[in-house]
Formats: C-alpha cells, structure tokens, sequence
C-alpha cells in the first residue's frame, strides 16, 4: 500500500491524473445522482428535456423566423434553431451547473475528501443524457422534414466532445472562483445571456454584416455551432482555421483552467 | 517511518489569517480594489493558529483518543489527516487509505433511496462499487433498515439516517478511520455497536482515532490519547494521562484570591479559609464546600451562613441559606463549615461560589467567587442522544418517565 503525503501546497499544482482516475466512480455517482433527481417527483418526467430546446426552438422560429424575418440557411426555422439549441444547451447546462456546483455542495466540499474536480465535472454526465435525448428527438425531426445530414455526420461525437471540453473549461474556472467570490453567481448569466445571442443559434451566421464578421467570428461558439450544423443538417462547413482552433483551444483552455481550481482547492474547505 | 507506523506527523502547523471584517473583501471588486489601492500598504491581519508545531507518531492497532476544549484543534487536526484543509507547515505520512467520519451522513442526499445512497456515500469515502455490493447486505443489517432500503431517505428518522451513514463508514475497509464526535447519536444498543465494531477495526491491525467530548467514550474505547490545548500536542500516551491532563488544564481557571480587608461587608465575621477538597466533578457527584469563620466574642448573638453557586454567565444556580435547614453558629468560638451538596446535577461548565455570613442586619462577609468548580463534559444519563437532547436547561434534573 503506497503512504499518502501531506504537505503544504506548493507555488504550481498540478491536478493529479492518478487521483482523478481512482475517484472515477465518484463521478458516474454524481452524474447518476444528478439524473435520478433531475426528474424524481416530476410530472412529465424526461419529457421536460425534449420539450425545453422544443419550446425554445418554436418561440425562436416565431420571433426571428416570422417576425424579423431573419434568414436561417436554408433550412426550416425549427430544425436549424433546434440544431444550434442542441449545442447551446450543452454548453449552456454544463456552465451554469458546474459553476454552482461547489457551493451547492458545501457540505461534501468541506467534510469529505476526493478530488474536488469531480463536483464541477460530474454535471457533464446529467447534461450528455440531455443532449442524447434531445438527439434523439432532432433524428424524427429530420425524419419529418426530410432532410439528411449526410457523412459529416460522423464528425458529430468529435463536436460534441469539443463543446463539453469548452464549457467544462469555463465551469471549472468558474465554479473555483464562486467558492471565492460569489459575484460570479450574478455574472455568469448575464456573460451566457450575451453569448446566446452573440452566437448563431436563432439566426444564421449569413445575417451577419461581412464588415462585422471579423468580431463576431471570434467567439468559439460560433465555431461549433456552425460544426453542428455541419454534422448535423448538411450545411457547409466552417473556414478550416475554425475548425483547427476549435479544437486546439477547447483544449488548452481545460488545461490553464484546471491547473486554475487545482490552485484554489486546497483553500476551498477554509472560505467555502 | 517503519512499516509499523500507521500515521506519522511532523511539525504539522496550520494558521488561518483572519482580515479584520471591514478589510475582508467579499466582492470581486473589493479584492480588485485592494490590490490595486493597498499594494504598498501592509495589510492587517491577524494570524490564529489552529495547530502549532504538532509531531506525533501512531502504530497499527491502536485506536487514539483526541481530546481537548472547544477550540484546541482536534477537528483541524483530523482534517488536515483528511486532507479536506491543507496544512501551513510540516509533513503527514499515512500509511494507507484514510476513512471518515466527519459528520455523519455528510454527502447523503435527502431525496436519494437507502439503498442509491449507501452507493453514492460508499464511493465518496472511496469504496469501489465491488467493494459496496460485497459489503452491501452486512452494511444493511448493521444499520437495521432493511425494510427502508428503497425509501428516500428524507422520509427516515434522524436515528435511522445516522445508523446508516455510520454503517457505510464502518465497513470501509481503510486502513486508518477517523472518527469526529459520532457516538453521541442513536440508541444505547446502536452505539455499543459502534464501540464493537470500533474496536474491531483496531483488532484487525487497523487505526482509528477518535476526537470524542464523552470522556467516558475515550476512557472505554482508547489504547492511547492525544491532549491538545489551544493548537499545541500537549500530551500523547496513555488514556489515564491524558486525561488527567485535560483535568488539570481546569485548575488554571480559578480566580485569584481576594484579601480579606478588600472584601465588602461589615467585618464583625469574616471567613478565613476555603477548600473545596475535589472540585473537578461529574453532574451528579456531590458538592462539598469547607470554610473556617473566625471568632468574635464581643459580638452578640446568633449568625447565619448562605453560599451562591453561579454558572459562566453570571445566573445563580443555587442558593444554600442555613436558615433553611435551621443551622445557626455562636461567635464565641472558631467555626468549622461544612456544606454538602448532595446531588447538584449541574451541566457541564465552570462555576463559582459566592459564600455570605448574614447576622441580620447587613451581611458580615461578602466573599464573592471565594472558589471556583468545574462539572466535566459527562452524561448524567444512562443513555445518550444528540446534543440537542441535553442542550437545554441549566441542570441536569434527576427525572424519569413511565
């Protein structure tokens, strides 16, 4: 049995990969925790995952398809509206229930050891089985309309992966910094408010003037979303650069982003 | 560290900073404005520590008592050996996977089934999921809810929902268990159990320690014992050492002794000695005050004697006036007193005694805290509970149900 050590935390910490992969049930725990609860005592039950982007997606093709009249590639309003909530909810969940997940989970945080890492991370689990149902649901859409999405299609699990890389990314960051400081709480919605509608979600990216594309172009999301669409309902595909980057930075920010909260853990149980 | 060391500590320090609360930045723009107004400025702060210079050494097989007052650092202690905070100073070598019981039930959520949280609460004390269904039914019968199994657990009694925490725990197979406070919960048999089962684990070779207020817990349980006092290891040995040590760290407490001639009354009598022959006790034990009044034969009449026992705060507890029980002293001679009280049920604490000599008119003598008295952290009850059980009141009244 190998000794653990304790010593002071060092300048550099680096989370420690051994650890994670010993704690590895904690997070399927979470995650199954997450899912059970999500929609015990509900009437409707998983339906509320369909219905949320559903609803989501029919108030869009209303306000932007019918009433500004916004163009949408091509394809019906539902179906591309819905394509980008897919991604957007993603994104979106992952976020908003890692950054509160620290401090929701206060008593674990400064009662229990295991890796904090895995609080934040866990939420990837309930948000995948969203984002499977939701999937589900877009094929009968397809069906409906038809429409292929061609081979492409293939690259679809690559995206994704990118997009839970990129929110975990902000989550981690975010939920160590809540732990801190709870201004966060009252930023993150607005930060993702804007971001909802900086990104081609319930318009395409053609309604954007070519004089600003430069700027709006720098938003990952907007990488991404366009890759969804890709995959998804047979559109073309983004500039290669986009594709490069969206996957070389979804990376690189995880890293800086949990060496970020593996810094800040060892003071999580003092100030939480 | 030889391989028959379980846990082995070495000038283990750790200091909290506490901002003065007006200088404490809550706000992200409070902590930007900080940095950038106070770079030059040194800040206030003040350091406490909660351990300071901690070595100690703990082989296999032996279950360790931690106590100390409130305050001493056992709890920082054991959760720096958890690694929940990190330490400031120093170095922790454990030879193995470390099991706690901080808090019971920490990390049971309320709308989960028995049975989905004895998985999630297993895997957080870092059980493997083979490990949970190996143990599963002897965790269930162990905590004797197996009817519950598929109830959420918001829906069972505050006895069975510890029970089953406490179970989980129990059957991790951890080198090293660490225990904060749990056996003050559930009912006698239950907590035997916990005992049993404590005991066990030390048997097979394991480690456990204890931070424990129950003296009587750490007396029973414990092959050897820490005394901690304000952040320093004070003591490690054995049992009875540390205890005694804890009792003494009570002494220094009492007030320091008042001239006769300061004191207020008349001085027609004044007492001149006081003893209070074991004045560290148990809530039930009995109360004996001694003191001397000097004589003085040109004073007339009878006199009266009356003693005030007051808690921490200040409130009167008791009042034990002669009068009551007819006892009145001639001033001719040297009286000897002797006040017995025989079952004051006091709560756990430190007291002080007021002593009063009343000839009628104004009182003689005013000796106010002529001493001092400390009742122990101990039940008086044959049966424990939570502290919300004994929390309340200002004694411990002898009372039955039937």
């Amino acid at each position: 049995m190998a000794n653990i050590v304790i010593t002071p935390p060092g300048r550099f910490a680096f989370p420690k990969i051994t650890e994670l992969w010993e704690a590895r049930e904690v997070l399927y725990r979470f995650g199954a925790r997450d899912v059970t609860l999500r929609y015990r005592q509900t009437f409707l039950g998983v339906a509320w995952v369909v219905l949320q982007p559903l609803i989501t997606a029919l108030i869009f093709t209303l306000v932007f398809g019918k009433v500004a009249h916004l163009s949408s590639g091509g394809l019906p309003y539902l179906v591309f509206s819905f394509v980008g909530l897919l991604a957007w909810n993603l994104f979106n969940n992952i976020v908003t229930r890692a950054q509160q997940s620290l401090v929701l989970n206060r008593d674990l945080v400064s009662k229990v050891f295991f890796p904090r890492m895995l609080v934040p991370l866990a939420v990837i689990y309930a948000s995948l089985v969203d984002l499977a149902v939701s999937t589900a649901f877009l094929v009968v859409l397809l069906v409906i309309y038809g429409i292929s999405p061609g081979w492409w299609v293939f690259l679809y699990p690559l995206w994704v992966l990118m997009v839970v890389t990129l929110a975990s990314a902000v989550g981690l960051a975010t939920s160590a910094l809540t732990v801190r400081y709870r201004d966060v709480n009252y930023f993150v919605p607005f930060f993702l408010q804007f971001l909802l509608f900086a990104s081609p979600i319930a318009y395409s990216v053609s309604n954007i003037h070519s004089q600003y594309r430069w700027i709006y172009d720098i938003n990952p999301l907007v990488w991404l979303l366009q890759e969804f669409q890709w995959a998804l309902v047979h559109q073309p595909a983004p500039p290669a650069w986009e594709i490069v980057m969206s996957i070389v930075l979804p990376i690189g920010l995880f890293v800086v982003s949990a060496m970020i909260f593996e810094q800040m853990e060892r003071g999580f149980a003092d100030v939480i | 560290m030889d391989s028959a060391t379980a846990i082995s500590v070495e000038g283990l320090s750790k200091t909290y900073r506490i901002l003065r609360r007006e200088d404490l930045p809550t706000t992200m723009a409070e902590a930007v404005k900080g940095k950038v107004r106070n770079s030059n400025v040194k800040k206030i702060a003040e350091e406490f520590d909660a351990l300071h210079d901690v070595s100690f050494e703990v082989p296999f097989g032996e279950v360790v008592g931690i106590i100390g007052r409130n305050g001493a650092g056992k709890s920082t202690l054991l959760k720096v050996i958890n690694r929940i905070t990190a330490p400031t100073e120093g170095r922790i070598e454990l030879a193995g996977r470390v099991g706690s019981l901080l808090e019971v039930g920490t990390g049971f959520h309320p709308e989960l089934t028995g049975r989905e949280n004895i998985y999630l609460n297993g895997t957080l004390l870092g059980m493997r999921r083979k490990e949970i269904a190996e143990r599963f039914d002897d965790i269930v019968e162990f905590a004797g809810t197996e009817k519950f199994l598929d109830t959420q657990v918001k829906r069972y009694s505050t006895g069975m929902y510890i029970r089953l925490a406490f179970a989980v725990a129990a059957h991790l197979e951890s080198e090293i268990l660490v225990v904060d406070e749990v056996l003050a919960v559930g009912d006698s048999d239950f907590q035997a159990k916990c005992l049993r089962k404590m005991r066990e684990v030390a048997r097979d070779g394991r480690t456990v320690m204890v931070v424990s207020h129950q003296l009587q817990t750490v007396s029973d349980l414990c092959t050897s014992a820490l005394y901690m006092n304000a952040g320093h290891l004070q003591f490690h040995g054995t049992v009875e050492g540390a205890l005694e040590e804890y009792k003494r760290s009570f002494l220094h407490t009492t007030a320091a002794p008042v001239s006769t001639a300061q004191r207020p009354g008349t001085g027609e009598l004044r007492i001149q000695e006081v003893s209070m022959p074991n004045n560290i006790v148990k809530p039930g034990d009995e109360l004996v005050i001694e003191y001397v009044v000097g004589p003085n034969p040109g004073f007339g009449g009878r006199y009266y004697v009356s003693a005030f026992i007051a808690n921490e705060d200040g409130m009167v507890v008791a009042q034990c006036d002669s009068r009551v029980r007819d006892f009145y002293l001639e001033p001719t001679t040297e009286n000897m007193v002797r006040l017995a009280v025989s079952q004051p049920w006091l709560k756990p604490g430190t007291y002080s005694v007021d002593l009063f000599i009343h000839t009628g008119g104004h009182p003689a003598d005013i000796w106010e805290q002529a001493l001092s008295f400390q009742v122990l952290p101990i039940s008086p009850y044959p049966f424990a509970t939570t502290p919300d059980g004994t929390d309340h009141g200002v004694v411990f009244p002898e009372f039955d149900y039937s």
